[in-house]
């Protein structure tokens, strides 16, 4: 019996000991630092005059809300515009900007531009082995009048060497998408 | 039978006599000197029962060399020659346990029927050596009704009669597993080979290892020698496909009296697994496990402490990562992968990295010559981390990192007395989860606490000699704690406003801090009779009445499902199932035919799945929203197996199983049911001394044609377009046909014990995908396997 008890004895004193120590002592909210909350695109006319703004902006991430879709105005016919795209998580503080990892990591991103009579889109920019990002462009529009969808895609580990993927074709790329916007454009 | 017959007995002549004839007596106990009442004692003719206190006497015995024999049912029999020459010897037997000591049936060559009721399903030790470098999922499949659920191949779940995950505990060494079964992706955390035999209890009807057995439960049992000793294995297999294989290793200390120990470890090393057509890039496995006990053994008590380890690193195939549905519907479509890397052995993400750590001390004593207490703790931590395909500083940090630590405390008492066996225990598990916030990505399980109180009793009853019944009751009570951020719109979209303010603790801007409790009351029930028909015939009913709580995915999931492109939700009122089954197993016994056969009706209410509710736009485009819902349900269906010997060298050996599932609220059939899948083995035996087998198997799984349809939409670019897309998420794949042939044979190497076997699995490298496969809307199966095994036995 003595066996027993001590045995008893032990097992207590184990499980009390165990399971002291787990208290929620480390309640911390998960900011979500790798999402991207913001796809703007920046056409500045090369001729000068005043910058469109297309955005897409999803401030509660993969939350249940639907991203806000805005465009700042109309294009203009036969107008060759410089293009930026930038990435944002705005909801990390100070805000985080995507672009620039994007950027860094060229090798392994590409954005691409899918629309159909709206113009010419073409990468002005390289990453390490000479195949294009998309961060940066040119955009000619069209030289007739005409409206219609532009979606602008960021895809992660896409297949750069793939037929026609660095001429903007996606048809090839694989990959992951890690951000997709559809805005309606206006040539006027 | 690797368990050798062990004997100990004491012969002492006792002076001399003038008589020619002889009388032999003496007393025949078990190991730990209880006396065995009723054994029987001959030599030729003649024949004695010993008394309830053990002691025997025969009387008239001829002089000269005598056969005596002494056997008790469940006890290895002595048999002896001793040389009478009209003195009266004295033999004390003392009989050893026929084999491990949970086997608890034995009537096939006793007229009795045994006490227990319940149906288990074995895999033998030899059966889960051929699986030694794959999984226990992998190994359960040899039993008809067993499927698995898969993820590519390295993570197999078992399916019992339709059922899987939390519906299916694991217990291993007679301690719950506790490493997350709530995930589909997740696999059990054990080492097939740290297990000398492994049983399938389909339903609920063992209440002393829980009440929320909805599918069945699988009990892993470890190797051990009941003889004084040593005795060691190692398992070397070597596989073409995947380029690795497993090294197993472990030694076994058997007792009488004293010290037993046993100690083992395995390692696996597997690159990228090959379809027919194309390397499944990202598909290799490491693994690195350990497991090892000591164990004292008194005289009415026995001590023993074991602690296992499991440590592994499965990859994902990479052709399974996607970033929307637009990517989905692609690789759908495409039907291959997009990316087939060269062969490696390099493990990159998506990846999982898992520990498992379980510590247990045990105590059993035996209380008076017809009962016995049972002591247990247990400790496990279950740490998993998954990594997603990341970017920037994020690549190297786990995309889900979960530290899960599980006490448990449990006594367990068993009167057993001629026909009535009782059984009767209680148990307490305190359960606490931590979700590490260093993920940067916001945790589908909350951290939560949770504490278990449950108690049982079962009480069997041998009413004829065929005739026996079985009775159990059970009560679990469950109380949940859990601390859960939630977007303040996902929050607001699930309808939780008002109706769980409740929970709301605090508001951290655009989330809210929540702490929601759930208290269960549980009760389950199990009823079983065993009727002998006759001489071959067994019949068996069981009715059984179980509970399962709501898990943690099911309550709190809230997000997107990286790897599968869904958003899941769950729901805080979802509420717990209960299951009703029914089933009969018949069974007959045969030198030349056997069979089993099973039919089953499973009524579940408020069975929780994912159903498809909606589409969501996030930043990356749309996702299907599928939520946790709940509906009433059936799952009614047969197991069948049968062996039959045709001829001295061959055996044709066939497994069916189909289950048909229906949710009775909307009359659609229920998603991820196994396909009929009917395997036929034919074996030739070539009988000489070596051992020597060569077997044919051919494994058919038909088209699963009843399937709920839940394909979606998606926008897919298409020149330049974004065009609306069907996703097929929902057609089964097409049924498939593989044929694998293995062959052995056994030598000596002085005293060691060898044997080698060669196998090749798919011979025709059939591509083919499986419907429980969730990796088989991207890539195909793997293809053929050679796999070269040498065991050694020493």
């Amino acid at each position: 019996m003595k066996n027993l008890k001590i045995s008893v004895l032990a097992i207590i004193a184990t499980v009390s000991f165990t399971s002291c120590s787990s208290d929620d002592d480390n309640l911390v909210p998960v900011n979500e630092e790798e999402v991207i909350t913001t796809l703007t695109a920046t056409f500045t006319p090369q001729g000068g005059g005043t910058a469109i703004v297309l955005q897409s902006q999803d401030l509660d991430g993969d939350g249940p809300d639907a991203p806000v879709i805005t465009v700042s105005g109309d294009f203009t016919a036969g107008t060759t515009y410089t293009g930026t795209v930038a990435f944002l998580n705005e909801l990390a503080n100070p805000v985080d900007i995507i672009s620039e990892e994007v950027l860094e990591e060229g090798d392994e991103h590409q954005i691409f531009f899918l629309q159909n009579g709206l113009g010419t889109f073409t990468y002005n920019d390289q990453d390490v082995n000479g195949n294009p990002i998309g961060l940066s462009f040119t955009y000619e529009a069209s030289e007739t009048v005409t409206n219609g969808d532009l979606t602008i895609v960021l895809r992660h580990e896409p297949n750069k060497t793939a037929d026609g993927v660095s001429n903007g074709d996606i048809t090839n790329a694989g990959g992951g998408t890690d951000a997709s916007a559809t805005f309606s454009i206006n040539v006027n | 039978m690797r368990f050798y017959i062990l004997l100990l007995f004491a012969v002492i002549a006792t002076g001399n006599s003038a008589y020619s004839q002889s009388t032999l007596s003496g007393k025949v106990t078990d190991s730990k000197s209880q006396p065995l009442d009723g054994s029987h004692i001959h030599i030729g003719e003649l024949h004695a029962i010993s008394t309830p206190l053990g002691t025997y006497e025969l009387h008239n015995i001829p002089n000269g060399q005598q056969r005596v024999v002494i056997s008790y049912i469940g006890y290895t029999t002595l048999d002896t020659i001793i040389h009478f020459n009209g003195s009266t010897v004295r033999l004390n037997a003392i009989l050893k346990p026929a084999s491990t000591q949970l086997q608890e049936v034995v009537l096939s060559e006793a007229t009795r029927v045994s006490k227990s009721a319940v149906v288990k399903q074995d895999v033998k030790l030899i059966t889960l050596e051929k699986y030694s470098s794959a999984t226990l999922g992998d190994a359960l499949k040899e039993i008809p009704g067993v499927y698995s659920l898969k993820t590519g191949n390295s993570i197999v779940k078992p399916v019992i009669n339709g059922l899987h995950s939390s519906r299916v505990p694991v217990l291993v060494n007679n301690v719950r597993l506790e490493d997350q079964q709530w995930g589909t992706e997740h696999a059990p955390n054990l080492d097939i080979n740290s297990a000398g035999k492994v049983s399938v209890i389909k339903g609920a009807s063992a209440l002393q290892y829980g009440g929320d057995a909805i599918g069945g439960l699988i009990l892993v049992e470890p190797v051990s020698v009941l003889k004084d000793t040593l005795y060691g294995r190692s398992i070397l297999s070597l596989n073409s496909n995947g380029r690795g294989g497993s090294f197993t290793s472990s030694l076994h200390k058997g007792a009488e009296k004293g010290w037993a120990w046993n100690a083992g470890g395995t390692f696996k090393y597997f690159g990228d697994r090959e379809a027919p057509n194309y390397v499944l890039s990202n598909t290799g496995n490491h693994e690195g496990n350990f497991s090892g006990d000591v164990k004292y053994i008194g005289d009415t008590y026995d001590l023993s402490a074991s602690y296992s380890f499991y440590n592994a690193t499965i990859g994902i195939a990479s052709a399974t990562h996607i970033g929307s549905t637009a990517d989905l519907a692609n690789a759908i479509n495409s039907g291959t992968p997009y990316i087939t890397n060269p062969f490696t052995y390099t493990i990159g993400a998506p990846k999982q990295e898992i520990q498992h750590h379980l510590g247990k001390l045990n105590f059993n004593t035996q209380l008076n010559p017809f009962s016995t207490l049972s002591l247990q703790y247990a400790f496990q931590l279950n740490h998993r981390k998954e990594f997603d395909i990341r970017r920037g500083d994020f690549k190297d940090q786990a995309a889900l990192d979960l530290t899960l630590i599980t006490n448990s405390l449990q006594a367990d008492w068993k009167y057993e007395k001629d026909n009535n066996t009782l059984k009767s225990g209680i148990s307490f598990s305190m359960q606490d989860n931590e979700a590490s916030p260093e993920t940067g990505i916001r945790p589908l399980i909350p951290n939560y606490t949770r504490q278990d109180v449950g108690a049982y009793a079962i009480a069997a009853h041998r009413f004829s000699n065929s005739f026996s019944a079985e009775a159990g009751l059970r009560y679990d009570f469950s109380h949940m704690d859990a601390d859960k951020f939630y977007q303040k719109s996902r929050w607001t979209s699930l309808g939780y406003e008002e109706e769980f303010d409740n929970f709301i603790v605090a508001d951290y801007g655009s989330q809210w801090l929540t702490n929601p409790k759930f208290t269960f009351h549980n009760i389950s029930a199990s009823l079983g009779i065993k009727k002998i028909l006759s001489t071959n015939w067994e019949l068996f009913a069981n009715a059984g009445l179980a509970m399962r709580n709501p898990n943690p995915s099911e309550l709190f999931s809230d997000g997107l499902h990286h790897s599968n492109g869904t958003i899941e939700l769950g729901s805080l009122r979802t509420k717990k199932e209960e299951s009703y089954k029914l089933s009969t197993t018949l069974v007959k016994h045969g030198n030349t035919f056997s069979f089993e056969v099973t039919p089953y009706a499973n009524f579940i209410s408020n069975f929780i799945f994912l159903k498809p509710t909606g589409a969501e736009y996030t930043i990356r485009g749309s996702f299907p929203v599928y939520n946790y819902v709940q509906a009433d349900a059936l799952l009614t269906g047969i197991d069948f197996h049968s062996d039959l010997y045709l001829g001295e060298h061959l055996k044709h050996s066939l497994n069916l199983a189909y289950v048909y599932g229906t949710n009775r609220d909307t009359d659609e059939p229920l998603i991820d049911m196994p396909p009929l899948n009917i395997a036929n083995t034919i074996r030739y035996s070539f009988n000489d001394r070596h051992n020597s087998f060569a077997e044919l198997r051919s494994e058919a799984v038909f088209t699963q044609n009843r399937y709920p349809n839940y394909n979606f939409y998606a926008d897919v670019p298409q020149n330049g377009e974004l065009v609306p897309v069907l996703v097929d998420v929902s057609t089964p794949p097409p049924g498939y046909h593989l044929l694998h042939f293995s062959t052995g044979t056994e030598f000596d190497l002085g005293k060691t014990k060898a044997s080698v076997n060669l196998s090749v699995n798919n011979i025709f490298n059939t591509t083919y995908r499986d419907y429980l496969n969730r990796q088989r809307l991207y890539t195909d199966e793997a293809g053929r396997n050679f796999m070269l095994q040498i065991k050694l036995n020493y």
